[in-house]
This record gives C-alpha cells, structure tokens and sequence, in this order.
C-alpha cells in the first residue's frame, strides 16, 4: 500500500475524500490543534488526524489532535487552545453543533486571538444519521458565524485555508458546511504547500474585557459582531466564491444554488445542453445581499437549488422582497413530496431527501413547460419488487450485543417491558429479528427518558446506553436518576469502542465506568462480560429488574469487529 | 451529442469491498489522466445494509449517477442489482455476481426472479460466479470484487487500462494481501465467456 498520499508535496494531484481534503486544507493554512467527536459524515476528518498525528508532528512539533468527549468539549477545549493563540480546526456532524450549541453561540461575541474553524456535516436524506434530517445552517445564521460552503474536493480544500483567513482577519469563528455528496465525494485534487508554522509559544493573556461575557459588556460585544459581520458581508460580495457561471444579460431565467447542488445544477444543464445563468453561493453566510439582487434584476424566474431544508429560498425571496423584485422564485418551500427517491415529482423540488442532478433538470423542465423523460423509467423502476436490505448487528464474527439480545428474551417478556434505545450499533435493535426498541431519540436521551416513564408509569424499563454515548452525554442523566430516585434498569454496553461511527477511542479504556456509576451512588451494580457469562447476565438481569430504583449493568466485552482489525493489524506487523 | 463521459454504478451489501474497488478505480483513473468522481456510502449501512457507490470518469459535474444514466452496473450480489435499476437503461450493461446474501427476516428473491425483473431494463446482463471461484481458488470470497474488476477489464466493458488498474491495486491493497488480490485480478480477465 502506498504511504499517505495526503501529505505529499505541493503540486501533485492525488485522490481523496472530501473530509481528507478538509484535513489537508487545514494542514496548508498551517492548523496547529484539531479536536473532533466522531459522527458520519464527518468522522474523516478527525480519523485522519488521529492516525498521522506523528507524521505531522514531524512537521510541526506542537500540533496537537484529540478525540473529546463530546462536540461540546470538542469546541470549548478548541477555543481555549484559540485563546492562546492556536490556530485550531473542530469537526462534528450536524447533532454535534446541537450539543455544542451552548457555547457556538457566545463564542461569535468576542474577538478571538487565534483563529478557528469548524467543519459541520449534514446528512441530507439521513445516510447514516437517526433522529431527524437536520439543516445546521439554521444554527450557524443565529449564531452569526461566518459559512462557507464547498461543492466538491479541491474546494473543501482551498475553502479551509480561506476561511482560517477570514477567521483571522475578523477574530471570528468561521463554519464550513459539508453535506454527505461533499464530504463522502472522492476525486482529483491539486495540493498546495503544508504550512510550517514558526515555532511560537502559545499563551493565554488575560483580558477579562474580551473573554468574559457578562452583562452588560456581551451587549456591546454583540455590537460588535453585528458590525463585523457587515464587514464580512463586504468580503462576501467581493469574493470569487459568490460567482456566476453561464453569464448572458438577457435571460430571464436564473439559478442560485450553492454546495452540492451546484454539482447537480451544472449535470443537469449540460444534459439539456441549456445555457441559463447561475449563481453559485460559496461564501453563504453573511450573504452577499447585493450581488443577489443584481443577479436578480432583469430576470423574471429565479430557481433555488440546495441540499436541506428552503433555507436560501426564503432568504433570498426576503432580498427579493426588499428590492420590490417582480418575479418568481421557485425552490421546496411549497413542497411536502420525497425521501430517499423522490416518487412523486408533482412539485418542483422535493422539501424532504437530497436532491439529485435528475430533479434539478425536471425543475427547469417544469418551470419551461416541458415534459420529462424520466416518468415512464421511474413507474416501472418503482414497480420492482424486491425485499428491503436493513443493517443488523454483525453475525460474523457475532456481535457481542447478541448475546444481551438473547438473555432478555430468555428472563423478560419483551410485551410488558418498555425497551428504550440510543444512537450507536445498538440502534439495530430495532430490527424486526430483535424488536427491543420502543423509542429512540438522540444520544444521552435515553436514561432521561427513562426517569419520566418510570416516575408516571409503573411499567418495568430498560434503557440500552453504549459506552462512548455514556461519556458524551448519558452521566447527568444517570446522576438524575440517582438523585430523584427513579426506576429504569439501565444496561451500558461497554464495547470499548465508538464502533458505528467506524471504531474511534472512547474515554473507558482509561476511566472505569463503574467507577463512575458507584460515585453516582447508584446501589445495585453489577459488571459482566455477557459473552463469557450469558447465565449470569439472565439472573442478573431477573433480579434487577425487579428492585425499586436506578440499576445498571455494565456488559462488558469487546466489539467483535473491532477485536478482528487489531488482530489483522497485529498480524500486519 | 458525443458521449464524454462513463458512468458507474457498483453495488452489494455492506462489507463486501465496494469502498476498496472505488479507490482502486479513482487512483487507475488519476494514473490515466482522466477527471473522475466518486460517492461512497459510510455509516450504519455497512453492517450488511444495501451498499451502493458511484464511480464517474470523463466529463462530470453530479457526483452521483443521474438515473437512467448508467454505461455499467457492477454487482456483488443478485437482489441488489434490483436496486440499481434506477439508474439503468437499455444499453447499460450489467454485471453480476453469481450470489445471494439472504435478507434476514425476508422472503428472499430467487435468481430467475431477479433475472426477469432486470430483463425488462436491459438484456445486456452477464453473471459471473465469482465469489464461487475466489472461495474455491483462494479461500477468499472477499476477492470477488477484484476479480469481476479484472474481467470487466479484460471483456472492454470498463475504459480503464489494464496496467493502471494493476498499479492501482498495488496503491490500495495491503502488501499482506496483494499478490491474491492480483491473481484475483488476472484470473477474472482471463475468465472466458461462455
Ligand atoms: C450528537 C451526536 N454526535 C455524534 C453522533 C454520531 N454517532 C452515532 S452513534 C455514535 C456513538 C456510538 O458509540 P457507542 O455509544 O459506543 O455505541 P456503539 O456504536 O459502539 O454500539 C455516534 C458518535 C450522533 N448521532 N449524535
Ligand atoms: S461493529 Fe462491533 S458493535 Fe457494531 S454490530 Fe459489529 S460487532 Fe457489534
């Protein structure tokens, strides 16, 4: 196997992945500190720090990586590094800004020293993402963070090192939005030169009047921001990432997409060999309002195309509005068609999954009154009859999972227990061969869940927590259920990995969970590798299900996915 | 208009190398000289869900396959193929291997039922029982995909060069398994039709 092409000198072209070019980006504007929690699509970032970290090191002897515990953490320790100057990249998948998003707001107030980047990926059409189809950009606008947005590899790239510019410039964290068709695109792209940094001691000087966001300093700090990011609205409106493409003044016809979707535009104006103008979006956020309104101008139908929620659609129709524009803008917003194929096709664009090069040509047939040629093609394909593939836990080698899966339904009748899941492998329980999940939301929300049920219901409840869920977001709630005293059985499936997000560390090789589950002073406990001990699990489990309060068991075994890679990699050596 | 551009689709369940296949395909294409674009699918569906992933060469924009937009569908297992109809029209060929992953809890498809519902998109359909000869010749079904790689190179229906796509392997397979992977390769181009 070649050696890692992604640090490979300035000039050659190789291929990588979206998040691999984020990561080589960040290398060329010279990042010194990178944190990440895992989560698809944007684990790749962070697993391509965390396997060169040494090689980098050679390049730069202070850089620093780590895996935090949370996207929350991952931010604050990120900005902290920033305050002593770093230069630092954080990397989470859209949940991640939720989690994180306590301090993404307060972190725009001040004026930063260092310079700081944060890559947010979205999952249209929910790949490989439960709870919901979530649009980060919603968060990112109310927050007032700068964004941009790359549509394919050597811009994921090139986009880092400008918005670690626009970062320093301004003192403001700036957001890069990926969707899944970015960050898990592979192809060509030109490398530039990986930055040195000089050798500089990075320090933490007190300055209460910037760091400190009290009232009423915070006011005048939003002041502040609200001016900086008129100022940033001037680069935006310059910026050669706002650009437009098939310029020709006398159309009436336009285009406004940016990301992805611009991929997806340009497909499907070469299939129609049509030359209609369009405005590809790079630089989102803030929005350069005058160029859009100029590109408005002569034109009488504008089409807006983007992965998500109609976020740019209503904020450009509310440009629009402000220039007393006559015309029509057409996107998803009165749409309530889609999923992961779009079946239906009556409306424009579809307001739910992502969108595709196909969708985007019958939009613009649509708006020139002409017919598609994909109707026929997609009855006889919806026509197909053939049985739904779902995930399951892994069979071989087994999952240890299997093992807690069998032991339930041998002591408890699974009709008068209430099952609550989480995200993590342990979600395929939900697979009609297991049937053990009665709800699932996000991560730490299980035990929560949990306490409420069992406070107005006196049904029996287990709720499922993996063990890198349990650092990132599940002890407040076990301490909850301690301290008001409610009655979940809680099983923690300690694998010792992050196995869905594709096996990252997780903070149990070094913090016993038990450990933390006795200091949350919780009385019955009981650790067991389920693997080796099925017997003792089911009378375990007999016994606690019937005691009044919090129990945990702690399964204790290895992913047996994971056991296999560090076997092939030890064999490797 | 002229066709500038080749478009594939290679499908299977999660675990059986499409991943590996894509970046061999991306490094012989960047060997060549040829732009080209790739989408993989990560995530929950690798613990045996439906894996599908798009390979482009040549003039592109969309890093996925448009529908009806397919030269070539590359299979790993029957019932998916199914799924990649969308992407199918009449000259598209397809390529199969000859292998069903049962669905766990399904009432699975038998190869004739899947045959005749493929017959209504194309009648260019090749099936070849690699997993059968990589499981016996190298105890490796895994090598399937190399294999079928290399008889699509070999029969003309994959516009890659033979001794980029051999590089290519060496770029992307561990040492440990390199020399199966290229007599995997060179066994599936030698494979005569029958
Ligand atoms: C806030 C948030 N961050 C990240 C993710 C992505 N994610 C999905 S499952 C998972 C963790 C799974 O690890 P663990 O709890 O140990 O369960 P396992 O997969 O090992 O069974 C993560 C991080 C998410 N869904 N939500
Ligand atoms: S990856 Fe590990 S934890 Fe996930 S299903 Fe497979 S064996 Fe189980």
């Amino acid at each position: 196997m070649q050696k890692e092409k992604i640090l490979e000198r300035k000039g050659r072209k190789i291929s990588l992945l979206g998040n691999e070019a984020i990561a080589r980006g960040a290398l060329e504007a010279g990042v010194d500190f990178v944190t990440q929690y895992p989560g698809t699509p944007s684990s790749e970032v962070g697993d391509t720090f965390f396997r060169l970290k040494e090689e980098i090191k050679k390049i730069n002897p202070l850089f620093y990586f780590e895996y935090s515990t949370n996207e929350k953490v991952a931010l604050e320790v990120a900005a902290g590094a920033v305050f002593c100057k770093s230069r630092a990249l954080v990397s989470m998948k859209n949940f991640g800004l939720n989690v994180a998003s306590d301090f993404f707001f307060p972190i725009s107030q001040i004026r930063i020293p260092g310079q700081l980047v944060i890559l947010v990926a979205d999952d249209p059409s929910c790949w490989s993402s439960a709870q919901s189809e979530q649009d980060t950009r919603h968060l990112i606008f109310g927050a007032k963070i700068p964004m941009l947005e790359p549509s394919f590899l050597q811009e994921s790239k090139d986009f880092v090192i400008f918005a670690f510019q626009i970062s320093e410039k301004f003192q403001i964290p700036v957001v890069i939005r990926h969707t899944t068709r970015v960050a898990h695109q592979s192809g060509p792209v030109v490398l530039g030169e990986i930055k040195r940094p000089k050798e500089k001691k990075f320090k933490f000087k007190k300055d209460p009047k910037r760091f400190v966001t009290t009232p009423p300093r915070v006011l005048e700090m939003k002041v502040d921001l609200i001016k900086r990011m008129e100022k940033i609205r001037e680069v935006s409106e310059k910026s050669s990432l706002n650009k437009i493409f098939n310029q020709s003044p006398k159309s009436k016809f336009g285009i406004i997409t940016s990301g992805v979707g611009f991929c997806y535009t340009m497909e499907a104006l070469k299939n129609l060999n049509l030359k209609i103008p369009v405005l590809k979006l790079g630089f989102v956020f803030p929005l350069p309002k005058k160029k859009i309104k100029k590109f408005l101008e002569n034109k009488r139908q504008i089409l807006i195309v983007e992965e998500g929620d109609p976020f740019l659609e209503e904020k450009i129709k509310e440009i629009a509005f402000e220039a007393k524009w006559k015309g029509e803008i057409f996107g998803k917003e009165s749409s309530f068609e889609g999923g992961r194929i779009w079946k239906e096709r009556k409306t424009i664009l579809p307001s739910v999954g992502e969108i595709k090069s196909e969708y985007v040509e019958e939009a613009i047939l649509k708006i020139l009154n002409k017919k598609s040629i994909y109707k026929k093609h997609l009855k006889e394909f919806l026509e197909i009859k053939v049985p739904k593939r779902v995930p399951l836990l892994c069979t071989n080698p087994p999952c240890p999972y299997w093992a807690i899966v069998g032991a339930i339904k041998k002591v408890l009748n699974p009709e008068e227990v209430i099952f609550g899941g989480e995200i993590g492998c342990y979600m395929l329980f939900s697979h009609k061969i297991i049937s053990l999940q009665d709800y699932l939301f996000c991560m730490g929300s299980d035990i929560g869940i949990a306490d409420g049920i069992s406070k107005r219901s006196n049904q029996k409840i287990v709720a499922f927590v993996g063990d890198s869920s349990f650092f990132h977001a599940s002890i407040p709630q076990l301490i909850n259920s301690s301290f008001n005293e409610s009655s979940p059985l809680i099983i923690i499936l300690e694998n010792q990995t992050t196995a869905m997000t594709g096996h990252q560390p997780q903070p149990g090789s070094k913090i016993k969970i038990e450990e933390i589950v006795k200091a949350c002073k919780i009385k019955h406990l009981k650790v067991i590798d389920q693997v080796k001990n099925p017997k003792e699990l089911e009378e375990t489990i007999r016994e606690f299900i019937k005691l009044k309060g919090p129990k945990v068991i702690v399964a204790r075994h290895i992913c047996a996915l994971l056991e296999k890679k560090l076997k092939n990699r030890n064999e490797k050596r | 208009m002229k066709k500038d551009n080749f478009n594939l689709i290679i499908c299977g369940v999660g675990g059986q190398g499409q991943i590996t296949l894509l970046r061999i395909l991306s490094e012989a294409s960047l060997m060549e000289g040829k732009n080209f674009v790739g989408a993989e699918t990560h995530g929950l569906s690798q613990r045996g869900g439906s894996v599908e992933v798009h390979f482009r060469m040549g003039k592109v924009f969309s890093p996925l396959v448009p529908q009806l937009c397919a030269d070539l569908i590359f299979s790993l297992e029957m019932q998916e193929t199914l799924r990649a109809m969308y992407y199918c029209n009449k000259n598209t060929v397809v390529l199969i291997n000859k292998k069903i992953i049962p669905i766990v809890g399904e009432e699975n498809l038998k190869q004739e039922e899947v045959l005749s519902q493929i017959k209504k998109f194309t009648k260019n359909i090749k099936i070849v029982e690699a997993s059968r000869i990589c499981q016996e010749k190298f105890k490796k079904e895994i090598l399937a995909g190399v294999y079928l790689l290399g008889y699509a190179q070999g029969k003309k229906i994959l516009p890659l060069k033979e001794k980029f796509l051999k590089e290519a392997i060496k770029r992307v397979i561990p040492q440990k398994y390199l020399e199966i992977n290229l007599k995997a390769f060179d066994l599936g181009r030698k494979l005569k039709d029958d």
